[in-house]
């Protein structure tokens, strides 16, 4: 018997049996489209969030006192000294890196903020003119901190649209009076609204000249120093120079974590793709089970078919080629259900995609190719049995029944 | 042509031995017209599904045009079934799902002829049968007799040398039944062995050669003298 024959006969006998195929291919695409569907939210899940890193700025590293691996005892402990904070020094010392574009310091600290009756506890920042370019943000009204040397304090601040909102209303705040703590501040800017990036909304901010924020604050300490290097070639020159000056600056010792956003993009990166992997796994246990229905509904055919068998065999039809009919159909069935299910998978990420605009859905082509191949791979498995058991159909026994 | 010499067929059921043939000794020639009676329980079937090859004698030697069938594994019996047997059934056995065109077409299609020659020969027997308009009938709106025929054409088209008929009649009324076994013997006239299960014995004493079987073994073997 012909390819092309067992192919013609086995969606033959696929079609006069409709109902049972629709179904067995409805259970087939929901599988090939449940990994399709989650993969491309994975997927989606982890391009977001390296857009989001990249909305923080480009070609960026950064500075943070601590260091994450210790080193057993350093001889500071013995004499009494812990790890230094980084300082304002330190952030001006980044800057003799000639890998260095630009840098921005950064403090931090949490105070009242108040109009006139109106209050509410924000996080104020502290930092430099250039932190408007290394973040990539831009004013929707006035202007950002001015230029100038990094340590001379000055009651200036740029707030986000909803402080603006909740403590201005429809008043222009640009020129506006602002108390923060126990300081009075002018409003010289307000953020364009940029929505969050990396659970910092720039709606929400408040930001002041560092050195006005060590004196509200009390502190010389600074969370972090942005560091951008001069191009994506420089970042790792630019990442080792920078740990070398702090490490001069902290009179030799490695009491600072420097990164590059590369390195945390990358982390990031991995483990939502490792996340994706298993939520594809988890998915294809679904094809498992359509694999499963397969293999009972083929079970079932084979029984109501016995006779056909039986007649088959009796007009000479090997065991070898009973087998391969059955195990066509099964192929045929899961080709069609996988492609179906692709189908389904798509039109599934386009609706996400439409709903959460943000989120990037696509499934990835591995998903796609390894959804198509198990599907594919568990007809196949699965109708082994089936087939068997009807190539050893005895056909005296089979031609017996009516 | 067809030779069994001591052949023995026994079957478990539950924990007995049934001898479903014993010591059958049988040879039949090229052409014959055979009939085979008895009672029912007798054999008749069970020597008719071994000279099909659908079954292996449990001892004992079958050979067909010289060869030994009893020794080929599954495929090769599968191959001679294909080119020297055809059955009719009582029951038809035609595939409700296919047209008559297409259950006559299936050995061709089984065998791996080319679909031009396929529907060439295809054709020329629905013609032959009568049967040309009701080519893309499907089983169920064919009459008994319609079936019968379609049957024998399927069990025809790949010329085999044996034909072996299950009560071919015994599902028809006795005008279509008539019809039929003219059809069959029609095809003996041929040179194609006919050997026919009957429970009829108008049918069977048709044969030229009419063997009756009692309990698994051959009681009477005659001959007409024409």
């Amino acid at each position: 018997m012909k390819l092309n024959d067992t192919l013609q006969f086995a969606s033959h006998s696929l079609n006069s049996a409709h109902s049972r195929s629709f179904l067995m291919i409805i259970a087939m695409s929901i599988g090939v489209a449940a990994v399709v569907i989650l993969t491309a939210l994975g997927e989606g899940a982890r391009l977001y969030v390296i857009n989001q890193f990249s909305s923080l700025g480009t070609n960026l590293v950064i500075a943070f006192p601590g260091r994450s691996e210790t080193a057993g005892i350093n001889p500071g402990m013995l004499i009494g000294q812990t790890p230094r904070d980084l300082v304002l020094d330190d952030a001006m010392a980044v800057l003799r890196s000639t890998a260095v574009r630009r840098m921005a310091p950064l403090a931090i600290g949490a105070a009242l903020v108040s109009n006139g009756p109106l209050n509410r506890e924000v996080v104020v920042l502290g930092s430099t003119a250039e932190l408007l370019a290394i973040r990539h943000m831009t004013m929707a009204q006035g202007q950002f901190l001015p230029e100038g040397p990094a340590d001379a304090a000055s009651p200036v601040v740029v707030i986000g649209t909803k402080i603006k909102q909740e403590l201005f209303g429809v008043e222009n705040a640009v020129g506006a009076w602002l108390r923060i703590g126990d300081r009075r501040f002018r409003v010289i800017g307000i953020l364009s609204s940029q929505g969050e990036a990396m659970g910092m909304n720039t709606d929400e901010l408040v930001i002041v000249p560092v050195a006005s924020a060590h004196m509200l604050f009390n502190s010389q300490n600074l969370i972090r120093i942005l560091v951008e290097a001069k191009s994506r070639e420089q970042i790792e020159r630019a990442r080792k120079e920078t740990e070398e000056i702090l490490f001069k600056q902290h009179g030799g010792e490695r009491d600072v974590t420097v990164v590059t956003q590369d390195a945390m993009v990358a982390t990031f990166d991995r483990i939502l793709r490792t996340l994706t992997m298993a939520v594809g796994g988890i998915a294809a246990v679904s094809l498992a089970v359509a694999g499963v229905l397969i293999m009972n509904v083929m079970l079932i055919a084979v029984s109501q078919r016995t006779q056909e068998i039986g007649l088959l065999k009796a007009l000479g039809a090997p065991p070898a080629q009973i087998r391969r009919l059955f195990f066509a159909e099964a192929v045929l069935l899961s080709l069609v259900g996988s492609v179906a299910g692709l189908l389904l998978g798509q039109l599934g990420s386009f609706v996400i995609g439409q709903i959460y605009p943000t989120l990037p859905v696509a499934a990835p082509w591995w998903a796609i190719i390894a959804a198509f191949g198990t599907a594919l791979g568990s007809g196949i498995l699965f109708s082994v049995w089936p087939a068997r058991r009807a190539a050893q159909l005895d056909p005296v026994l089979a031609l017996a029944r009516r | 042509m067809i030779a069994f010499s001591n052949v023995n067929r026994d079957f478990l059921v539950g924990d007995q031995q049934v001898h479903a043939l014993r010591d059958i000794n049988l040879t039949l020639g090229a052409g014959e017209y055979v009939s085979i009676m008895g009672p029912s329980g007798s054999g008749k079937s069970t020597l008719l599904n071994l000279i099909g090859l659908l079954d292996r004698p449990s001892s004992g030697v079958y050979k067909l045009d010289g060869l030994d069938v009893t020794t080929l594994d599954d495929e090769e019996q599968a191959r001679v079934r294909r080119e020297k047997i055809g059955f009719v059934f009582q029951f038809f056995h035609l595939v409700p799902r296919l047209t008559a065109a297409m259950n006559i077409e299936l050995p061709l299609i089984l065998g791996g002829v080319e679909v031009e020659e396929r529907k060439e020969r295809v054709a020329k027997l629905l013609e032959s049968y009568g049967l040309k308009d009701r080519a893309e009938h499907r089983p169920e709106q064919l009459s008994g007799g319609q079936r019968q025929r379609v049957a024998i054409a399927r069990a025809t088209i790949m010329h085999p040398s044996v034909l072996l008929a299950d009560e071919p009649t015994g599902n028809l009324d006795s005008a279509t039944g008539k019809e039929v076994i003219r059809l069959l013997e029609q095809l003996t006239e041929q040179g194609v062995t006919l050997i026919m299960v009957t429970h009829d014995r108008d049918n069977g004493n048709r044969a030229l050669r009419q063997i009756t079987m009692v309990d698994g073994r051959i009681v009477g073997d005659k001959r007409k003298s024409d």
